[in-house]
């Protein structure tokens, strides 16, 4: 069985960019544009590509052109839309290790889970507190501990959620689930016999 | 047991067992595969030297990429015939079936899944693909997937998932006449909001729910993700399986009455426990259309566009209505149009085409109004032309094009202009979603689609009739 490859990530900290706005879609964390590629090895560069230029191309006043934090922080259903992996592997590669927010769509919290991302969820009003702390000063540090279940800003500690299954994923670097259901396939083979459509 | 749901059953049936993180390993019955999210899973297993487990179990085509007019290899387009090839290259090495340009039954891999009778009630059905939550329809357990847990289903068979909880959703009464699950649904996510879905499956049933065919709980339950339901499911009934006798890998007649009764058994329980429950009218509602950039943002044809104020997020309801440039108190009937698009795994089914060419029949598009017909695959396209509806179409001035996601997605060069209006058939008016930032997109069922092209502004299917 080849080894896991994967290492825990129980606390990320640095500091924060703030990324307002509920219903933030993987449209536009990726425009669908730059899916046409068979790896995800140049998504870094695409991470939010038109919301972060005005209509003549420049670059604007966008959270991602103005903060160089690891920790993004946004509000809610964050990465709702689309199922594409892209989204978060874009984020990652720009340079985001965790994000805190009110909630994040499904399908792109477990995407952030299988590459190690930590996604945690705190009330609207700590949100938005930490967002304009970063924004009157970007340089505060945040601290994300995903095996407290918290997070620090500057001098605030904030009780965090973090689902029972990112927990104990990230803590215990067993995110890359993979080789862990390879080595039970003899299992799945047995549910595949069981289950009455297989042989139809 | 009892007091068990549909989907409390097909989680007891497919998982393996519980993993030490926490979660279920729940076993794939149905994994299908398309171009764009599946080459990077394919290189992650090759680099881990792992083949695909269960490769019965997985079905290929291509969808978002292909190009609707011209289809010769190779494509004019040079990423896109990389990626075609790529997904050609990778369903041969690992011996996955393959539904290609040059099959008959290319598609869009939600349309072509329960068309050719793959989606069996009872199953669990994963694609990289939000949208995949339409195979509920068929009493399956449809979820979208990232790349990550792509290669997991390759490795597998299976995903590392967490459970649910359940929301039924009950619809009573009759839908009248012009409106349609399109239209049922776009109430639904209005009511529970885009994100009201969140750690729930929805299980839709009531009297409205029971009268819509196949075609339509396949538009309803492909919309659960844009309420926020990663899962949206319809219990099997006798439609379920009228619908899916004598399709071409649906349960053969020698084994037809097992699969029958093993479809009834998994359908919820009478006495079913549900974490929540929601009622919804369905006698009232009228065509439905968005005003805004978000699936949520919805109104009645002929009904008063939102106060920024009395939506739930005002400043994203301000943003949207800038966006669209709509004004509150004002209706989206009679906001000028210029193009249409019918198609997507939403509406691209022949029923869609039907209602949209009852419409169109004897009638002309609108001449400021671009128009495209695209169906959801190959074999919906070849019974639609032996009915006539490409006559109908062309005619009218539609384009009559080759299948694929085309303008839901544009990713293929179908797109809209810069500052256009598209009334669409299909499921997302984000911006920028149909190919232009300044682009503007009003979700419709394809009768209002219809009717507003012939009109040339959004208008109600009920008066052109």
């Amino acid at each position: 069985m080849p080894e896991q490859d994967t290492k825990a990530v129980r606390r990320v900290a640095g500091t924060g960019v703030p990324l307002r706005g509920d219903d933030i879609d993987t449209d536009q964390i990726v425009p669908a544009r730059f899916l046409k590629e068979v790896t995800f090895d140049n998504m870094g560069k695409y991470a939010f590509y038109d919301a972060r230029r005005d209509d003549d191309g420049d670059m604007n006043d966008h959270p991602l052109n103005t903060y160089t934090g690891n920790v993004l922080v946004v509000n809610d259903n964050f990465g709702c839309g689309s199922s594409r992996e892209h989204a978060p592997q874009a984020l990652m590669r720009w340079g985001v290790e965790a994000i805190v927010g009110e909630s994040f769509a499904e399908i792109f919290a477990d995407n952030c889970k299988s590459l190690g991302i930590p996604t945690v969820t705190l009330g609207a009003d700590e949100v938005d507190e930490i967002q304009t702390l970063i924004e009157d000063e970007p340089d505060t540090p945040l601290e994300v501990d995903v095996e407290k279940e918290r997070v620090v800003a500057g001098e605030t500690e904030y009780n965090a959620d973090v689902t029972d299954a990112q927990k104990e994923a990230l803590v215990e670097g067993i995110w890359d689930t993979t080789a862990l259901m390879r080595s039970s396939l003899d299992r799945a083979k047995d549910t595949y016999d069981d289950l009455p459509y297989t042989d139809w | 047991m009892s007091e068990r749901t549909l989907y409390d059953k097909v989680w007891d049936d497919h998982t393996v067992q519980e993993l030490p993180n926490g979660q279920t390993q729940l076993f794939v019955g149905l994994h299908m595969i398309h171009e764009v999210t599946s080459p990077q899973a394919f290189g992650m297993l090759e680099e881990r030297g792992y083949d695909v487990a269960f490769p019965d179990r997985t079905y290929a085509t291509t969808d978002h990429i292909v190009p609707t007019e011209d289809r010769s290899r190779p494509l004019e387009d040079e990423q896109a015939e990389t990626m075609l090839s790529a997904l050609e290259g990778n369903v041969e090495d690992h011996g996955v079936e393959f539904f290609g340009l040059d099959s008959g039954r290319q598609g869009i891999v939600h349309i072509v899944g329960p068309e050719l009778g793959l989606t069996q009630p009872g199953m669990t059905v994963v694609c990289g693909d939000s949208h995949t939550s339409t195979h509920g329809a068929l009493g399956a357990v449809g979820m979208g997937i990232g790349t990550s847990q792509i290669r997991d289903v390759f490795a597998t068979g299976c995903i590392a998932a967490d459970k649910q909880d359940v929301r039924s959703i009950e619809v009573s009464g009759t839908l009248g006449e012009g409106v349609y699950a399109k239209d049922l649904v776009l109430t639904i996510i209005r009511e529970l909001g885009v994100e009201g879905g969140i750690g729930y499956v929805y299980e839709y049933g009531g009297e409205a729910v029971r009268d819509l065919d196949i075609e339509g709980r396949l538009a309803l339950c492909n919309m659960s993700i844009e309420g926020g339901a990663r899962a949206g499911y319809v219990n099997p009934d006798e439609k379920t399986f009228d619908y899916l006798r004598g399709r071409e890998y649906a349960p053969s007649d020698d084994d037809w009455d097992e699969a029958v009764e093993y479809w009834r058994s998994i359908a919820s329980d009478d006495d079913a426990i549900y974490d929540d429950v929601v009622e919804i009218e369905g006698d009232g509602i009228e065509p439905m259309v968005t005003w805004g950039t978000n699936p949520g943002q919805v109104v009645g044809i002929g009904e008063e566009i939102p106060e920024p104020e009395e939506t739930n997020d005002p400043r994203a309801a301000r943003e949207a209505q800038d966006h669209m440039d709509v004004s509150p108190g004002d209706t989206m009937e009679g906001v000028g149009v210029d193009v249409v698009f019918l198609g997507s795994c939403t509406n691209g089914r022949l029923s869609d085409l039907r209602e949209a060419g009852r419409v169109l029949e004897g009638t002309e598009v609108h001449d400021d109004v671009r128009a495209l017909a695209v169906p959801g695959s190959q074999t919906v396209r070849s019974k639609a032309e032996e009915e006539g509806l490409d006559k109908v179409f062309q005619e009218a001035g539609f384009e009559w094009r080759e299948p694929g996601c085309s303008m839901c997605i544009a990713m293929n060069g179908d797109s809209i202009g810069d500052g256009e209006l598209c009334v669409s058939s299909s499921n997302r008016n984000y911006v920028g979603r149909q190919g232009s930032e300044s682009g503007k997109t009003v979700l419709s069922s394809p009768a209002t689609l219809a009717a507003s092209a012939v009109r040339g502004e959004v208008a109600d299917p009920r008066e052109v009739f």
